[in-house]
């Protein structure tokens, strides 16, 4: 079998419900389709389909040629993918858990997201690495790690993640066809969420963050698992008659200033929701950066509601770990409210 | 019986002896070299005249990074039979994937000095053209770049092209999990890939006893299952058969080949190392006279394929070089600040556009300090940054160093 894909053109399917993990798969199988560069490997995405079932069907559809299992190493799998991409290939690879992509930590770092200012923009590594992240599975150690600030902390990556399946197929769809490395972080307790779908479906650009839920008097910003979090609190809170107002950010890195500095603007108060550790995480980014440019509009402090400063728990306390409704309303409740 | 680091884990045979052609002496080895036989006397000529070359080179920029004028420069003295050996045996379309101790190896395969030198001038982390030499960036990162090469091979043959990938490691680098990793990878997906192994018997200070407890690099080989070939590595004539054999295979689809060339660094790692703090005098004067340029210009004296008026053309062609690389250092380094942000993204990000009009802000707001400075002499006025950046009024793209910048 050749790169060419015998596979007919994508064309548009009829609405249906679809989970996260199965738009995943149809952002990858379109995108294999439309694009003969594109490659796939990693552990268990061939046959199986994926521990999380997001491959399934791509190596009966595609073959060895284009989707493989891999050996089990992730930097291999990352430090192979760089080779791909110098020679034209567009490879979309899986860390099989948050935790197990550290092995590749010096390949993400030191190669993938340098190698373009390296070689003064000569060598552009199109790859989509595939990470799902963060708990509330009731998984074991070292399955539930919210590594997203490792990351954002590497200039040359694009950081991105989706909390709901419109934005999975759309984002993934973008990530695969951008000519930067995108770390495509997939909330792995939202696997499972379902909507209604008429694919391929379009949603915002992948490098922006969305008002999902207007309010007047807090903006509450989400990612990836903690999005239906923060849904559920504004939803709380209007019986408490407070206004909340829930942006997804969708892309860490970049972050989107304009459309989180209008809304905080508009409220005055801010409070950042993520499931990772707080001290030196992603949400101490936000809240500096939103304080620097908007230090004057802000009627309170930028509150963060975090995991604890502790590794992820064990499954039987994992729900004493993760930010609840009622803990991010508690944590508003200890502003000023005048 | 109790396992130990005093119990031998592996086999008690001797270690072999490694694959020559041309002996320490310069005479044609006789016996059975596994099969390999030596290249024809213009192939030996050619490789003879790179090697010369390239040392000159090596001499020069070591010279200059003694001065001061470079921030380092890792040299290869004593392993241009393994550089040049594994260049020559590539193809224009196949790739070589180097470190950073491989500068003579850009060059026998047509980089510029000046092109190489950017990057040990602190001009930017990779000066030359990685597509129009088709060699990817020296990778600081030990063994890295092996996984690079696998990837590429890989795509290369899922594309049904001939193109072949060379990584070139060093021994220590074949403890780094990296090396395993592309050793495993390139076996079971039968990628078209050569890594050559210069053993030169250090990583910076540390010997090779200390890096690992089989007899060679190449006995590791077996466990990938993929060829391995110990080479006297300071023989070229044996690099190259071996080398271009493994290309040859590799071009035809018969999978990854590893092959150790066993050699010396004749100099220190870096300028920075002190090597009389781990090896002596008298064991570096042991591999002086195992050159493999003396060497193989002994074999070609005696078959009469180097006479006089050739090696006076080496020669010549070896000092327009080091006089074009000391040429190339009276130019000014150029760098343009505001390239820092160009390249990070394919796409544009206004974060970054806000932190690039923030340094052309502040480059003008210097250069008019520095021109105030200059109108003003009495004044007491001293612009910062006034030693580095040009103190003309065309701040806007390239800004001009001191050439001691280094």
């Amino acid at each position: 079998m050749t790169l060419q894909s015998m596979a007919p053109p994508v064309g548009a399917r009829p609405p249906a419900a679809l989970t996260m993990a199965a738009a995943l798969n149809a952002a990858i199988q379109d995108s294999m389709r439309d694009d003969p560069t594109v490659v796939l490997f990693g552990e268990d995405v061939g046959p199986l389909g994926g521990v999380f079932r997001v491959t399934d069907g791509l190596y009966a559809e595609f073959g060895e040629t284009r989707v493989s299992d891999s050996p089990l190493a992730e930097s291999g799998i990352v430090g192979t993918a760089i080779g791909m991409a110098i020679y034209g290939l567009r490879p979309v690879v899986e860390m099989q858990f948050d935790a197990f992509s550290y092995p590749a930590f010096e390949q993400i770092v030191s190669h993938l997201a340098k190698m373009r200012n390296r070689t003064r923009g000569r060598i552009s590594l199109p790859i989509v690495i595939r990470i799902p992240y963060a708990g509330d599975i009731g998984g074991v150690e070292h399955h539930s790690d919210s590594s997203e600030a490792y990351w954002t902390a590497t200039p040359g990556l694009t950081v991105v993640s989706p909390s709901n399946p419109a934005d999975a197929y759309s984002m993934l769809r973008e990530a695969i066809a951008s000519d930067d490395p995108v770390i495509f972080m997939e909330p792995k307790s939202r696997y499972w969420m379902k909507a209604e779908l008429a694919l391929p479906v379009q949603t915002a650009p992948m490098n922006t963050a969305v008002v999902l839920r207007e309010g007047t008097d807090v903006t509450l910003i989400a990612y990836g698992p903690t999005v239906k979090t923060a849904l559920a609190t504004a939803e709380l809170a209007t019986a408490e008659g407070l206004s909340i107002e829930v942006i997804d950010l969708r892309s860490l890195s970049p972050f989107d200033d304009a459309t989180v500095g209008a809304s905080l603007r508009k409220t005055s108060r801010a409070a950042v929701v993520h499931e990772a550790a707080q001290f030196g995480g992603y949400g101490a980014e936000v809240a500096a950066r939103l304080t620097e440019r908007n230090f004057f509009h802000l009627a309170a402090p930028i509150l963060r509601i975090t995991g604890f400063d502790i590794p992820y728990p064990s499954p039987k306390l994992e729900e004493y770990f993760l930010p609840t409704p009622d803990r991010i309303l508690a944590a508003l409740g200890t502003w000023e409210w005048s | 019986m109790s396992l130990n680091v005093e119990t031998p884990i592996v086999s008690t045979a001797s270690a072999p002896q490694p694959l020559r052609l041309i002996d320490d002496t310069g005479h044609a080895v006789t016996d059975d070299a596994g099969g390999f036989t030596l290249p024809d006397a213009d192939t030996l000529l050619g490789l003879y005249r790179q090697m010369v070359v390239a040392r000159r080179f090596d001499v020069q920029v070591t010279a200059l990074t003694r001065q001061g004028r470079l921030a380092t420069y890792p040299s290869a003295l004593g392993q241009e039979a393994c550089e040049i050996a594994a260049v020559a045996s590539l193809a224009p379309g196949d790739w070589l994937f180097p470190t950073y101790r491989d500068s003579i190896a850009l060059l026998t395969r047509g980089v510029k000095p000046e092109d190489i030198l950017a990057s040990f001038r602190g001009e930017w982390h990779s000066g030359y053209d990685q597509y129009e030499h088709r060699i990817a960036p020296q990778a600081t990162p030990l063994a890295t770049q092996a996984l690079h090469a696998v990837g590429l091979a890989t795509a290369s043959k899922l594309k049904r092209d001939s193109t072949v990938a060379l990584a070139l490691l060093g021994d220590g680098a074949t403890s780094e999990g990296d090396a395993h990793e592309a050793f495993n990878f390139a076996a079971v997906w039968q990628a078209p890939v050569v890594f050559v192994v210069q053993n030169n018997q250090f990583a910076i200070s540390v010997p090779l006893d200390k890096q690992m407890h089989c007899r060679t690099i190449a006995d590791k080989a077996i466990g990938y299952g993929m060829p391995g070939f110990y080479v006297d590595g300071n023989d070229v004539a044996a690099m190259y058969a071996v080398t271009s054999a493994a290309v040859e295979r590799a071009r035809t689809g018969g999978g990854p080949t590893l092959v150790e060339g066993l050699t010396y660094r004749m100099e220190a790692h870096t300028n920075s190392d002190d090597p009389s703090r781990y090896r002596t005098a008298g064991d570096v004067e042991v591999w002086r006279r195992r050159d493999p340029i003396e060497r193989l210009e002994t074999y070609l004296v005696s078959i009469g394929a180097l006479d006089d008026r050739v090696q006076a053309s080496i020669r010549e062609e070896a000092e327009d070089l080091a006089a074009a690389t000391r040429e190339c250092m009276t130019r000014p380094v150029q760098v343009d600040p505001l390239e820092l942000f160009d390249h990070v993204y394919a796409s544009p990000r206004p974060a970054l556009a806000e932190q690039r009009a923030f340094l052309s802000a502040e480059l003008a707001e210097h250069a008019a300090l520095a021109d105030q400075a200059s109108a003003t002499p009495s004044s007491s006025t001293t612009p910062p940054s006034s030693t580095t950046h040009s103190s003309s009024t065309t701040h806007s793209s390239s800004t001009t160093h001191s050439g001691a910048h280094a």
